[in-house]
């Protein structure tokens, strides 16, 4: 399977058989060290909203490689202020550097950007839209904690209405003959044209509004935080702000090997006493960035095949 | 009575017919006429049997393509096209929804970079009838009642 100059724009682009070859690149990564691979090359970090993880990681993963790292994670300094376009910045970004990570809050920036460079791009999260090595690191954490991917019960608690991180690991995970539990308020509920998706697939889904009718029955719960920037309207936003916070109380009604996902920052909707039950995986699902990300710089810039 | 044309027979070139009277200049829009040398006739508000009132574009000199012609059935889905060689009917296009719709329709996502960026809009369609794309940059879905012409 040849990557070398493939944009990661969305996980829609990606088919199950490229999907598990990543995560087996992402596997070898871990178990090896490669300090040279990338030498010479550059990874460009153009973050035009603030992020914490992932531009690390991103950082991390390319010095790990050998490869050099630079950009910006704020639009202050930059020509955007002055009005410079999408377009142009991607331009003359390209001519720098071996390869793009970017971080727009409009959708579709990324698109954009993969059109505008001759350069490999990877999309390191777009407004509400997609976030593809994200889901990647998701599905590379659920195999590891799991041993599979095929046929798990997998809940999904919080917003899933603006929550990108739950589409599109239930578009990935839709590959794999799931169960899904959509746990969220009505109106914070999975999105219709989402559902209508995993109909046609003929994947098995349930909606609920109650962790504790369904809980019983999980082999994965994906935490998602109620995210207060996507509310238009902040008395929305405090009617559903804490409606879920897990604590030790959930312990003797879940699954003995239950694992529990959160992709970062919580708030406070999981309590840290649940942090060293072995449950909880969300620091090694943070982790798993640096080998994913790290599997994904290779491809693209063909040094793995 | 003797019946006179609106707009006069033209001897090469195409001829939209059944235009929905508000649609006209829509669809004169979509062609992107501008440039073309020949006549270029457009008449709305003419009384139809069928329609009531219908719309016709008459472009000389200029044979449509089918790909040119399949623009115009997302707002006139019943139009007829005819490619007219020496006054008389040569071709007949039927109009259909292309696959890919490029520029013609806005995203309805006001944080779509086509809404922020110089950019043309390009839109999958995922099922024609009833009408509903995916916008090529943001990923959204959009229903029949969400589409807008640019």
């Amino acid at each position: 399977m040849d990557f070398k100059n493939r944009d990661i724009i969305s996980i829609n682009d990606f088919s199950k058989q490229e999907l598990l070859y990543i995560l087996e690149i992402a596997k070898q990564m871990e178990q090896k060290s490669k300090p040279d691979l990338l030498k010479d090359n550059i990874l460009a970090t153009l973050f035009f909203e603030p992020s914490t993880r992932t531009r690390l990681s991103f950082t991390s993963a390319m010095e790990q490689l050998g490869g050099k790292v630079m950009g910006f994670s704020s639009i202050a300094t930059t020509s955007v202020k002055k009005g410079e376009t999408l377009w142009d910045t991607i331009k003359m970004v390209q001519s720098y550097a071996d390869v793009i990570a970017i971080r727009h809050p409009v959708e579709g920036a990324p698109r954009l950007a993969a059109e505008a460079s001759s350069k490999p791009v990877i999309n390191a999260g777009d407004g509400a839209n997609q976030h593809p090595t994200q889901t990647m690191l998701d599905l590379y954490t659920i195999q590891k904690v799991k041993g599979k991917l095929d046929g798990l019960h997998i809940g999904m608690l919080g917003d899933l209405k603006y929550g990108r991180t739950a589409h599109s690991l239930a578009t990935a995970l839709s590959h794999f003959n799931p169960t899904f539990y959509f746990i969220a308020p009505q109106a914070l509920q999975m999105p219709q044209t989402y559902l209508d998706e995993l109909k046609e697939k003929k994947v098995k889904f349930i909606l609920e509004s109650n962790l504790m009718k369904v809980v019983k029955s999980l082999d994965i719960l994906y935490v998602t935080r109620i995210q207060k920037e996507r509310f238009t309207d902040p008395l929305e936003y405090e009617k559903y702000k804490g409606v879920y916070k897990l604590d030790t109380s959930l312990l003797p009604h879940i699954k003995k090997d239950l694992k529990i996902m959160h992709p970062l920052p919580r708030v406070d909707e999981i309590n840290k006493s649940l942090d060293d039950t072995g449950h909880a995986v969300y620091f090694e699902q943070a982790a798993n960035g640096i080998p994913v990300r790290k599997a994904l710089l290779a491809l693209v810039l063909g040094k793995l095949k | 009575m003797k019946k006179e044309l609106t707009i006069s027979a033209i001897k090469d070139g195409t001829v939209i017919d059944h235009i929905p009277s508000n649609a006209t200049f829509n669809v004169a829009k979509i062609l992107d006429l501008e440039g073309i040398t020949g006549i270029i006739s457009v008449a709305t508000n003419l009384s139809s049997k069928t329609m009531g009132k219908k719309g016709i574009i008459k472009v000389g000199n200029k044979s449509l393509t089918k790909d040119e012609a399949d623009k115009i059935a997302l707002i006139a889905p019943n139009a007829t096209v005819n490619i007219i060689k020496d006054y008389g009917v040569k071709q007949k296009i039927k109009v259909e929804i292309p696959k890919i719709i490029h520029k013609i329709i806005k995203c309805s996502n006001p944080n779509c970079i086509t809404n922020n960026e110089e950019i043309l809009t390009k839109f999958y369609v995922l099922r024609k009838e009833p009408l509903r794309v995916k916008c090529h940059y943001c990923e959204r879905n959009m229903e029949k009642e969400d589409i807008t012409l640019l």
